[in-house]
């Protein structure tokens, strides 16, 4: 699965992140290293995008590259 | 000579802070050589000693090739920086040590400074950064940059520094490390061999930024990387920030100890469950952004406002005034000086304490954290609008100055959302244009003043909500960028980092009143005073304005306002638009007097305009063309003419377009 159909309060775990990319970099330089816990925290108003915890810290991103994202929930 | 010291950090870690701690109002912006993004220095002394301190932009990695990075990274490389300070926020360890352990690889003298030591306090953690020193081998100096806690430690600890480049840590697993040293050795290159070699084994590739070298030989290098390598089970460019991360969580799992249980939630997250709730966002951002005009636009600017004008008038227009009338100066050079000079600037001027406001609770937003939750609320209804979340941000900054706005854009990493937003940000009203709508709202608008005024703000929203939708089309096609945004903690702003930052955007407004419209002031002045053959006339429609801005008023006499006076105030508004004022000042020859009783330019308004062709105009000048600072902005920013011209051209457009709507509209149901 991937962190896009990760619900809000729950934990998982990163097993690997999408095709090589600039994005997949920038996630990474974020701290989106595989094996790091992340926890979803909520959606956006809206419905997109969501807000994580990750390392002691917040971070938004689109659900689009949330799909990006694989997880194995914990 | 003195000592170069660059401040290097991650957003939202107090850099800004720190940099004001450092060297007070004693700062000087301009921008990097080639680019326009803004740099500021500043000077600071320790022992007599004179040191200079760059402040580089926020930035998360060296890695990414976003303008900023490149900068941060060419400032560092270029050998003009002697000691480094990197910021680190405590209580984001882990991230902002990645972007350290880049800089260690860089290998130049350095210091870290340990900020909100007092956050991780209170969460009841704590961190021997005395066993952090010794690992990474760099001396690290706890402050509290809100407080200006260890500042003179921490110039102390830089100034000792100098000339030291630290051993680096074993960051890298023995088979990795073997790797690099490998490149290392192999490329040659003298400057920054380490990074460069990192970069490499990370990237391949036939290039190494900067250096020339042979492409075969990089070939033969990449290949032998390549199978080297493959002792790690992911791709090559992922291995060396994971092996940098790897190195993080264990050297921070041994340096910190949690004294009492972590609670779930912080005081951040508590207010966010509010602020960016699912029902209760949308409301809480409408309400701060009625907040945001009401204070500065509603009540408390206007008292500001009319005492400020008042001290204008009786500190400076009508002693100055008295005197010349006193010495008998001959009429046209107490003409130049009162209608035109006092006039001009004065009316400007009068608009400082508003504007003033509206700059400081904008820095009040971005200093909270709360733009970012904004940006947050609405990314996917800007999208819809071909838009980012991240525009909202250049997007609010528009109603204080087009200019800045348009700066705000680099965050934007795509270009063509850059692009889009840049030609619609001029559609959000700037505090300039708010002069022009005060004066005609006053004037045929009485009884509903605010709804007026708020009425054409909403019609520039509407209008960049609507050219968003047509231009992510037509004009802009390409994919949308990504949102990975950072949610800082709230933060309560520190008054010093307000002041300083309201401070330099007001400055702006005031040098541009001094200066720009100054000189626009008296040169509209002579040109409404004196005919083609440079005679004083009676009746300015006879002057050089007079008879260019007749020519031009039928342009606009479909919209409802052909007199050549309004004509020539739009031609003024592209110097500055807040000259539009000052110049129906100057034409109707109310000059000083419009200042101190905007009724009297009331009164000759509206001979010329009716209040539909007055909110006609009102709509004109919110839309077209912005001033030429604006322009130039854009054209920097947009680094190319063809499209700057084309968003202007559409600007325009489009004004005349929805005037014409208005006015003509207005006439067929009867208003007017």
């Amino acid at each position: 699965m991937t962190l896009k159909d990760v619900k809000p309060g729950q934990v998982c775990v990163i097993e690997g992140i999408g095709k090589k990319s600039t994005l997949r970099k920038r996630i990474i330089d974020m701290g989106l290293t595989i094996g790091t816990t992340i926890e979803v925290r909520k959606l956006a108003p809206l419905g997109d995008p969501i807000e994580i915890l990750i390392r002691g810290y917040h971070l938004s991103l689109r659900k689009a590259e949330a799909a990006e994202v694989f997880v194995r929930l914990i | 000579m003195g000592l170069h010291i660059a401040l290097v950090g991650n957003p939202n870690s107090g850099k800004t802070t720190l940099f004001n701690d450092l060297t007070g109002s004693n700062q000087y912006v301009g921008n990097w050589p080639g680019v326009t993004v803004e740099k500021k220095t500043g000077k600071a002394k320790h022992d007599h000693l004179p040191i200079d301190i760059t402040d580089l932009p926020g930035i998360y990695s060296f890695s990414t090739y976003t303008l900023e990075e490149v900068i941060a990274r060419e400032f560092v490389e270029s050998g003009d920086v002697d000691v480094i300070i990197n910021i680190v926020d405590a209580s984001n360890i882990e991230r902002n040590l990645f972007l350290t352990l880049q800089l260690l690889e860089m290998r130049k003298p350095m210091v870290i400074a340990m900020n909100m030591m007092d956050v991780l306090k209170t969460r009841g953690t704590l961190l021997d950064c005395v066993a952090l020193s010794k690992q990474l081998n760099v001396p690290i100096v706890p402050i509290v940059a809100s407080k200006s806690q260890g500042i003179k430690e921490l110039l102390q600890t830089a100034v000792e520094q100098m000339g030291i480049i630290p051993p680096l840590p074993m960051i890298y697993n023995e088979q990795l490390e073997n790797v690099i040293v490998m490149v290392e050795k192999k490329l040659k290159i003298d400057v920054m061999s380490r990074m460069h070699a990192v970069r490499y084994v990370e990237e391949g590739g036939i290039a190494v930024l900067g250096h020339i070298i042979d492409p075969i030989f990089l070939a033969q290098l990449n290949e032998e990387v390549e199978k080297k390598i493959a002792f790690k089970n992911i791709d090559r460019d992922m291995v060396i920030s994971d092996e940098k991360y790897a190195f993080i969580t264990s050297l921070v799992k041994g340096v910190t100890t949690q004294i009492k249980e972590k609670e779930k939630y912080s005081l951040s997250d508590k207010i966010d469950t509010i602020v960016t709730h699912r029902i209760l966002a949308i409301p809480i951002f409408l309400l701060v952004m009625f907040g945001l005009f009401s204070l500065s636009f509603g009540p408390v600017g206007s008292f500001f406002k009319s005492n400020f004008e008042w001290l204008i008038q009786e500190g400076v227009i009508i002693p100055i005034s008295s005197l010349l009338e006193l010495l008998e100066v001959s009429d046209w050079l107490y003409s130049l000086v009162v209608d035109g000079v006092l006039g001009g600037v004065g009316s400007v001027l009068s608009f400082l304490p508003e504007i003033t406001i509206l700059f400081l609770t904008l820095s009040i937003l971005e200093d909270t954290g709360y733009m970012a939750r904004a940006a947050f609320i609405m990314d996917r209804l800007l999208r819809k609008f071909g838009l980012s979340g991240r525009s909202f941000i250049p997007m609010i900054m528009g109603f204080g100055c087009t200019v800045p706005a348009l700066m705000a854009t680099r965050t934007l990493e795509s270009e063509r959302d850059r692009r889009l937003t840049m030609m619609i940000t001029p559609f959000m009203s700037c505090g300039a244009r708010f002069p022009i709508y005060a004066v005609f709202a006053a004037a045929f608008f009485a009884n509903s003043q605010a709804t007026i005024v708020f009425s054409i703000y909403l019609l520039g929203i509407v209008i960049a909500v609507l050219s968003g939708i047509i231009l992510k089309r037509f004009v802009t096609k390409g994919k949308i960028s990504s949102f990975i945004m950072e949610l800082p903690e709230y933060r309560w702003p520190t008054p010093k980092n307000l002041l300083l930052h309201t401070w330099d955007r007001v400055r702006g407004f005031i040098i541009k009143a001094g200066t720009v419209i100054l000189v626009a002031m008296v040169i509209i002045w002579f040109l409404q005073s004196f005919d083609f053959s440079f005679r004083m006339v009676d009746d300015s429609v006879n002057s050089i304005f007079g008879i260019i801005g007749t020519k031009l008023a039928v342009i606009f006499q479909p919209l409802g306002f052909g007199d050549w006076r309004s004509a020539m105030s739009l031609i003024v508004g592209l110097v500055a638009k807040e000259a539009v004022v000052g110049t129906l000042g100057v034409l109707y020859g109310v000059g000083e007097a419009a200042v101190d009783n905007p009724e009297l330019l009331s009164a000759p308004l509206r001979t010329m305009f009716t209040p539909l062709s007055a909110y006609s105009f009102m709509a004109f000048t919110l839309l077209y063309m912005p001033c030429i600072a604006a322009f130039a902005a854009m054209k920097r920013e947009m680094n190319s003419w063809k499209w700057t011209l084309i968003a202007v051209s559409y600007q325009t457009t489009v004004a005349w377009l929805v005037a014409f709507a208005i006015y003509q509209g207005g006439l067929l149901i009867g208003l007017g």
